[in-house]
Protein backbone atom coordinates (compact mmCIF):
# COMPACT_ATOMS: atom_id res chain seq x y z
CA UNK A 1 0.00 0.00 0.00
CA UNK A 2 1.31 3.28 -0.45
CA UNK A 3 1.64 5.95 1.51
CA UNK A 4 -1.53 8.15 0.36
CA UNK A 5 -3.34 5.45 1.37
CA UNK A 6 -2.40 4.73 4.99
CA UNK A 7 -3.29 6.27 8.22
CA UNK A 8 -0.19 7.66 10.01
CA UNK A 9 1.62 5.30 12.24
CA UNK A 10 1.53 5.25 16.05
CA UNK A 11 4.21 2.85 18.56
CA UNK A 12 2.11 1.38 21.09
CA UNK A 13 3.54 0.79 24.88
CA UNK A 14 1.56 -1.10 27.21
CA UNK A 15 1.83 -1.59 31.07
CA UNK A 16 0.91 -4.59 33.03
CA UNK A 17 0.69 -3.34 36.06
CA UNK A 18 0.64 -0.17 37.93
CA UNK A 19 4.35 0.98 38.66
CA UNK A 20 5.68 -1.40 36.07
CA UNK A 21 7.39 0.11 32.71
CA UNK A 22 5.00 1.07 29.70
CA UNK A 23 7.22 -1.72 27.05
CA UNK A 24 6.96 -1.58 23.83
CA UNK A 25 4.78 -3.75 22.14
CA UNK A 26 4.31 -2.88 18.19
CA UNK A 27 2.46 -0.38 15.96
CA UNK A 28 -0.89 0.89 14.44
CA UNK A 29 -2.38 3.18 11.83
CA UNK A 30 -4.52 5.39 13.09
CA UNK A 31 -5.99 8.63 11.26
CA UNK A 32 -5.58 10.12 14.78
CA UNK A 33 -5.02 10.20 18.87
CA UNK A 34 -8.18 8.75 19.84
CA UNK A 35 -8.41 6.31 16.90
CA UNK A 36 -4.93 5.22 17.40
CA UNK A 37 -5.78 4.63 21.09
CA UNK A 38 -8.71 2.56 20.47
CA UNK A 39 -6.97 0.44 17.69
CA UNK A 40 -3.87 -0.11 19.95
CA UNK A 41 -6.81 -1.31 22.68
CA UNK A 42 -7.85 -3.49 19.69
CA UNK A 43 -4.62 -4.86 18.45
CA UNK A 44 -2.56 -5.46 22.40
CA UNK A 45 -5.09 -5.92 24.67
CA UNK A 46 -7.33 -8.51 23.52
CA UNK A 47 -5.57 -11.56 25.58
CA UNK A 48 -3.71 -10.08 28.72
CA UNK A 49 -4.97 -7.78 31.23
CA UNK A 50 -3.72 -4.34 31.10
CA UNK A 51 -3.55 -1.41 32.92
CA UNK A 52 -2.51 1.41 30.58
CA UNK A 53 -1.53 1.96 27.05
CA UNK A 54 0.17 4.60 25.29
CA UNK A 55 0.32 5.76 21.76
CA UNK A 56 2.83 8.00 20.21
CA UNK A 57 2.98 9.06 16.43
CA UNK A 58 6.12 7.34 15.43
CA UNK A 59 7.71 10.15 13.15
CA UNK A 60 7.78 12.07 16.48
CA UNK A 61 10.29 9.82 17.79
CA UNK A 62 13.43 10.33 17.81
CA UNK A 63 15.58 7.31 16.51
CA UNK A 64 19.57 6.99 16.71
CA UNK A 65 21.10 6.41 13.62
CA UNK A 66 22.71 3.09 12.73
CA UNK A 67 26.03 4.94 11.01
CA UNK A 68 26.34 6.64 14.46
CA UNK A 69 26.79 2.87 16.26
CA UNK A 70 29.94 2.88 16.59
CA UNK A 71 30.56 6.17 18.30
CA UNK A 72 27.63 6.29 19.97
CA UNK A 73 27.89 2.55 21.22
CA UNK A 74 31.27 1.16 21.88
CA UNK A 75 32.13 2.67 25.11
CA UNK A 76 30.25 0.82 27.25
CA UNK A 77 31.49 -2.69 27.17
CA UNK A 78 34.88 -1.45 26.46
CA UNK A 79 35.40 0.85 29.57
CA UNK A 80 34.76 -1.43 32.73
CA UNK A 81 35.77 1.14 35.15
CA UNK A 82 31.89 2.48 34.12
CA UNK A 83 30.92 -0.89 35.64
CA UNK A 84 30.36 -1.32 39.75
CA UNK A 85 32.56 -4.38 39.57
CA UNK A 86 35.35 -3.02 41.82
CA UNK A 87 33.27 -3.66 44.73
CA UNK A 88 33.38 -6.45 47.10
CA UNK A 89 29.70 -7.37 47.92
CA UNK A 90 29.33 -7.14 51.88
CA UNK A 91 27.38 -10.02 51.77
CA UNK A 92 28.46 -12.65 49.16
CA UNK A 93 26.16 -15.24 50.18
CA UNK A 94 23.23 -13.55 49.08
CA UNK A 95 24.22 -11.97 46.14
CA UNK A 96 24.33 -14.35 43.04
CA UNK B 1 -43.90 -19.74 27.65
CA UNK B 2 -42.21 -18.53 30.80
CA UNK B 3 -40.68 -14.26 30.47
CA UNK B 4 -37.44 -14.72 31.68
CA UNK B 5 -37.52 -17.64 28.40
CA UNK B 6 -39.04 -15.44 26.69
CA UNK B 7 -36.32 -12.54 27.40
CA UNK B 8 -33.50 -14.41 27.73
CA UNK B 9 -34.22 -15.20 24.40
CA UNK B 10 -34.25 -11.71 23.44
CA UNK B 11 -31.25 -10.87 24.88
CA UNK B 12 -29.11 -13.71 23.09
CA UNK B 13 -30.76 -13.29 20.10
CA UNK B 14 -30.12 -9.76 19.65
CA UNK B 15 -26.42 -10.31 21.07
CA UNK B 16 -26.10 -13.89 18.37
CA UNK B 17 -27.37 -11.81 15.14
CA UNK B 18 -25.05 -8.45 16.18
CA UNK B 19 -21.99 -10.67 16.38
CA UNK B 20 -22.47 -12.83 13.10
CA UNK B 21 -23.73 -8.95 11.20
CA UNK B 22 -19.99 -8.01 12.85
CA UNK B 23 -17.71 -11.19 11.83
CA UNK B 24 -19.30 -10.82 8.41
CA UNK B 25 -16.72 -8.20 8.44
CA UNK B 26 -13.62 -10.62 8.83
CA UNK B 27 -11.44 -10.55 5.47
CA UNK B 28 -13.36 -6.93 4.19
CA UNK B 29 -12.76 -4.54 7.04
CA UNK B 30 -11.71 -1.28 5.67
CA UNK B 31 -8.28 -1.48 7.64
CA UNK B 32 -6.71 -4.62 9.49
CA UNK B 33 -6.63 -2.53 12.64
CA UNK B 34 -11.04 -1.75 12.27
CA UNK B 35 -11.17 -5.81 11.66
CA UNK B 36 -9.16 -6.51 14.92
CA UNK B 37 -12.03 -4.25 16.70
CA UNK B 38 -14.99 -5.40 15.08
CA UNK B 39 -14.05 -9.04 15.55
CA UNK B 40 -13.39 -8.31 19.29
CA UNK B 41 -17.32 -6.97 20.11
CA UNK B 42 -18.09 -9.77 17.66
CA UNK B 43 -16.43 -12.69 19.80
CA UNK B 44 -17.90 -10.10 23.12
CA UNK B 45 -21.53 -10.54 21.43
CA UNK B 46 -21.09 -14.18 21.06
CA UNK B 47 -19.99 -14.84 24.71
CA UNK B 48 -23.40 -12.84 25.74
CA UNK B 49 -24.88 -14.60 22.94
CA UNK B 50 -23.89 -17.89 24.84
CA UNK B 51 -24.34 -16.98 28.33
CA UNK B 52 -27.90 -15.80 27.71
CA UNK B 53 -29.40 -18.52 25.34
CA UNK B 54 -28.04 -21.59 27.75
CA UNK B 55 -29.87 -19.44 30.20
CA UNK B 56 -32.90 -19.65 28.07
CA UNK B 57 -32.40 -23.86 27.92
CA UNK B 58 -31.97 -24.13 31.38
CA UNK B 59 -35.08 -21.78 32.05
CA UNK B 60 -37.32 -24.13 29.31
CA UNK B 61 -36.09 -27.20 30.70
CA UNK B 62 -36.47 -29.12 27.10
CA UNK B 63 -33.18 -30.21 27.07
CA UNK B 64 -31.95 -27.62 24.54
CA UNK B 65 -28.65 -25.54 24.91
CA UNK B 66 -27.02 -22.69 23.47
CA UNK B 67 -25.85 -24.39 20.23
CA UNK B 68 -29.35 -26.09 20.11
CA UNK B 69 -31.31 -22.51 20.23
CA UNK B 70 -28.63 -20.86 17.99
CA UNK B 71 -28.63 -23.73 15.00
CA UNK B 72 -32.05 -25.53 15.00
CA UNK B 73 -34.12 -22.42 15.29
CA UNK B 74 -35.67 -21.08 12.20
CA UNK B 75 -36.23 -17.37 11.50
CA UNK B 76 -39.49 -16.93 13.17
CA UNK B 77 -38.12 -18.63 16.03
CA UNK B 78 -35.54 -15.47 16.75
CA UNK B 79 -36.55 -13.28 18.70
CA UNK B 80 -33.87 -10.43 18.31
CA UNK B 81 -35.34 -6.53 17.51
CA UNK B 82 -35.06 -6.23 13.55
CA UNK B 83 -32.28 -3.26 13.74
CA UNK B 84 -29.51 -6.26 14.51
CA UNK B 85 -30.69 -7.99 11.37
CA UNK B 86 -30.20 -5.11 8.78
CA UNK B 87 -27.10 -5.85 6.58
CA UNK B 88 -24.09 -3.42 6.47
CA UNK B 89 -24.32 -1.80 2.41
CA UNK B 90 -21.52 -0.35 3.72
CA UNK B 91 -18.83 0.72 6.59
CA UNK B 92 -21.55 3.90 7.82
CA UNK B 93 -24.22 1.14 8.18
CA UNK B 94 -22.10 -0.67 10.55
CA UNK B 95 -21.64 2.05 13.01
CA UNK B 96 -24.97 3.58 12.51
CA UNK B 97 -26.60 -0.06 14.11
CA UNK B 98 -23.51 0.10 16.77
CA UNK B 99 -24.55 3.41 17.84
CA UNK B 100 -28.29 2.87 17.82
CA UNK B 101 -27.93 -0.58 19.36
CA UNK B 102 -25.67 1.17 21.89
CA UNK B 103 -28.37 3.73 22.84
CA UNK B 104 -30.54 0.86 24.36
CA UNK B 105 -27.99 -1.86 25.03
CA UNK B 106 -25.55 0.08 27.36
CA UNK B 107 -28.84 1.43 29.68
CA UNK B 108 -30.43 -1.99 29.30
CA UNK B 109 -27.58 -4.07 30.58
CA UNK B 110 -27.01 -1.53 33.75
CA UNK B 111 -30.02 -1.68 34.68
CA UNK B 112 -30.13 -5.67 33.94
CA UNK B 113 -27.60 -5.84 36.44
CA UNK B 114 -29.34 -5.68 39.35
CA UNK B 115 -31.51 -7.88 38.47
CA UNK B 116 -33.44 -10.26 41.19
CA UNK B 117 -32.53 -13.15 39.07
CA UNK B 118 -28.89 -13.64 39.67
CA UNK B 119 -27.85 -15.11 36.64
CA UNK B 120 -29.59 -12.43 34.21
CA UNK B 121 -27.69 -9.69 36.64
CA UNK B 122 -23.97 -11.41 36.13
CA UNK B 123 -25.34 -11.60 32.24
CA UNK B 124 -25.96 -7.78 32.50
CA UNK B 125 -22.83 -6.39 34.58
CA UNK B 126 -20.63 -8.45 32.18
CA UNK B 127 -22.27 -7.04 28.60
CA UNK B 128 -22.28 -3.33 30.26
CA UNK B 129 -18.56 -3.35 30.82
CA UNK B 130 -17.76 -4.34 27.58
CA UNK B 131 -20.71 -2.55 25.95
CA UNK B 132 -19.20 0.58 27.25
CA UNK B 133 -16.65 0.07 24.99
CA UNK B 134 -18.86 -0.60 21.48
CA UNK B 135 -20.51 2.51 22.01
CA UNK B 136 -17.49 4.67 22.33
CA UNK B 137 -16.15 2.67 19.37
CA UNK B 138 -19.34 3.71 17.55
CA UNK B 139 -19.64 7.28 18.61
CA UNK B 140 -15.97 8.13 17.68
CA UNK B 141 -16.68 6.82 14.04
CA UNK B 142 -19.98 8.47 13.68
CA UNK B 143 -18.35 11.51 14.73
CA UNK B 144 -15.26 10.96 12.21
CA UNK B 145 -17.55 10.38 9.18
CA UNK B 146 -20.23 12.58 10.02
CA UNK B 147 -18.14 14.87 10.34
CA UNK B 148 -15.79 13.95 7.64
CA UNK B 149 -15.99 14.53 3.69
CA UNK B 150 -19.04 15.23 1.80
CA UNK B 151 -19.28 11.44 0.72
CA UNK B 152 -18.44 10.22 4.56
CA UNK B 153 -20.90 12.71 5.78
CA UNK B 154 -23.95 11.62 2.86
CA UNK B 155 -23.00 7.88 3.60
CA UNK B 156 -23.27 8.03 7.61
CA UNK B 157 -26.36 10.52 6.94
CA UNK B 158 -28.15 7.84 4.87
CA UNK B 159 -26.92 5.21 6.92
CA UNK B 160 -28.97 6.81 9.78
CA UNK B 161 -32.02 7.72 7.96
CA UNK B 162 -32.42 4.01 6.65
CA UNK B 163 -31.40 2.26 10.50
CA UNK B 164 -32.84 4.65 13.04
CA UNK B 165 -36.76 3.59 12.28
CA UNK B 166 -35.74 0.44 14.12
CA UNK B 167 -34.67 1.96 17.37
CA UNK B 168 -38.09 2.35 18.16
CA UNK B 169 -38.57 -1.24 18.36
CA UNK B 170 -35.72 -2.11 21.16
CA UNK B 171 -37.57 0.78 23.20
CA UNK B 172 -41.30 -0.76 23.92
CA UNK B 173 -42.48 -2.41 26.51
CA UNK B 174 -44.71 -5.35 26.01
CA UNK B 175 -46.13 -7.98 28.19
CA UNK B 176 -42.81 -9.53 28.71
CA UNK B 177 -40.70 -6.55 29.78
CA UNK B 178 -43.80 -5.30 31.87
CA UNK B 179 -44.10 -8.73 33.51
CA UNK B 180 -40.10 -8.57 34.76
CA UNK B 181 -39.59 -5.16 35.41
CA UNK B 182 -42.54 -5.89 37.85
CA UNK B 183 -41.27 -8.70 39.63
CA UNK B 184 -37.30 -6.82 39.12
CA UNK B 185 -36.26 -9.47 36.85
CA UNK B 186 -35.64 -7.39 33.80
CA UNK B 187 -35.67 -3.57 32.79
CA UNK B 188 -38.99 -2.25 30.99
CA UNK B 189 -37.22 -0.68 27.90
CA UNK B 190 -39.63 2.34 27.62
CA UNK B 191 -37.92 3.65 31.23
CA UNK B 192 -34.62 4.69 29.40
CA UNK B 193 -36.13 5.32 25.57
CA UNK B 194 -35.66 9.34 26.73
CA UNK B 195 -32.58 8.98 27.76
CA UNK B 196 -31.39 6.47 24.38
CA UNK B 197 -33.24 9.14 22.37
CA UNK B 198 -31.17 11.99 23.47
CA UNK B 199 -28.18 10.13 22.96
CA UNK B 200 -28.31 9.62 19.52
CA UNK B 201 -29.46 13.16 19.11
CA UNK B 202 -26.27 14.27 20.89
CA UNK B 203 -24.58 11.99 19.07
CA UNK B 204 -26.24 13.29 15.47
CA UNK B 205 -25.85 16.81 16.31
CA UNK B 206 -22.04 16.18 17.36
CA UNK B 207 -21.44 14.93 13.95
CA UNK B 208 -23.36 17.59 11.71
CA UNK B 209 -26.05 14.91 11.01
CA UNK B 210 -29.82 15.51 10.52
CA UNK B 211 -31.88 13.57 13.14
CA UNK B 212 -34.30 11.73 10.42
CA UNK B 213 -37.98 12.51 11.79
CA UNK B 214 -38.76 10.35 15.08
CA UNK B 215 -42.28 10.10 14.07
CA UNK B 216 -41.83 8.48 10.95
CA UNK B 217 -42.93 4.88 10.52
CA UNK B 218 -41.35 2.63 12.75
CA UNK B 219 -40.77 -1.26 11.53
CA UNK B 220 -41.27 -4.09 14.61
CA UNK B 221 -42.15 -7.50 14.85
CA UNK B 222 -38.88 -9.64 15.83
CA UNK B 223 -39.54 -9.75 19.47
CA UNK B 224 -42.64 -12.12 18.41
CA UNK B 225 -40.51 -13.71 15.25
CA UNK B 226 -41.63 -11.78 12.55
CA UNK B 227 -38.28 -10.57 11.03
CA UNK B 228 -37.09 -9.06 7.72
CA UNK B 229 -35.68 -11.16 4.69
CA UNK B 230 -32.27 -10.53 5.89
CA UNK B 231 -32.04 -12.69 8.83
CA UNK B 232 -33.30 -15.64 6.87
CA UNK B 233 -30.50 -15.49 4.58
CA UNK B 234 -28.35 -14.56 7.67
CA UNK B 235 -29.17 -17.94 9.32
CA UNK B 236 -28.38 -20.00 5.96
CA UNK B 237 -24.87 -19.16 6.46
CA UNK B 238 -24.71 -19.64 9.69
CA UNK B 239 -26.61 -22.78 10.40
CA UNK B 240 -25.93 -24.48 7.35
CA UNK B 241 -22.85 -26.06 8.98
CA UNK B 242 -24.13 -27.41 11.93
CA UNK B 243 -27.64 -28.47 10.12
CA UNK B 244 -25.32 -30.70 7.73
CA UNK B 245 -23.30 -32.37 10.87
CA UNK B 246 -25.54 -32.31 13.23
CA UNK B 247 -23.42 -32.85 16.88
CA UNK B 248 -20.31 -32.10 15.05
CA UNK B 249 -17.26 -31.14 17.28
CA UNK B 250 -13.90 -29.90 16.65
Amino acid sequence: MSAETQFALWEVFVQEKTGAPHTHVGSVHAADAELALQNARDTFARRDKLVSIWVVESERIVASKSEHAAEMFEPGPAKIYRHPRFYRPANPKKSK
Amino acid sequence: MSAVFEYALRLGDDALVLGHRLSQWIGFAPVLEEELALGNIALDNLDLAQAALSLAGEVEGAGRDADALAYFRDDAGFRNALLVEQPDHDFAWTVARQALFAAFALPNYRALAKSAEPRLAAIGAKAAREAGYHARHARTWVMRLGDGTSESHRRMQTAFEELFPYLGELLEADAVTRELATAGIAPDPSAFAAEAHAEIEGLLRGATLTRPDPGAFQPRGGRSGRHSEHLSRMLAEMQVLARAHPGAKW
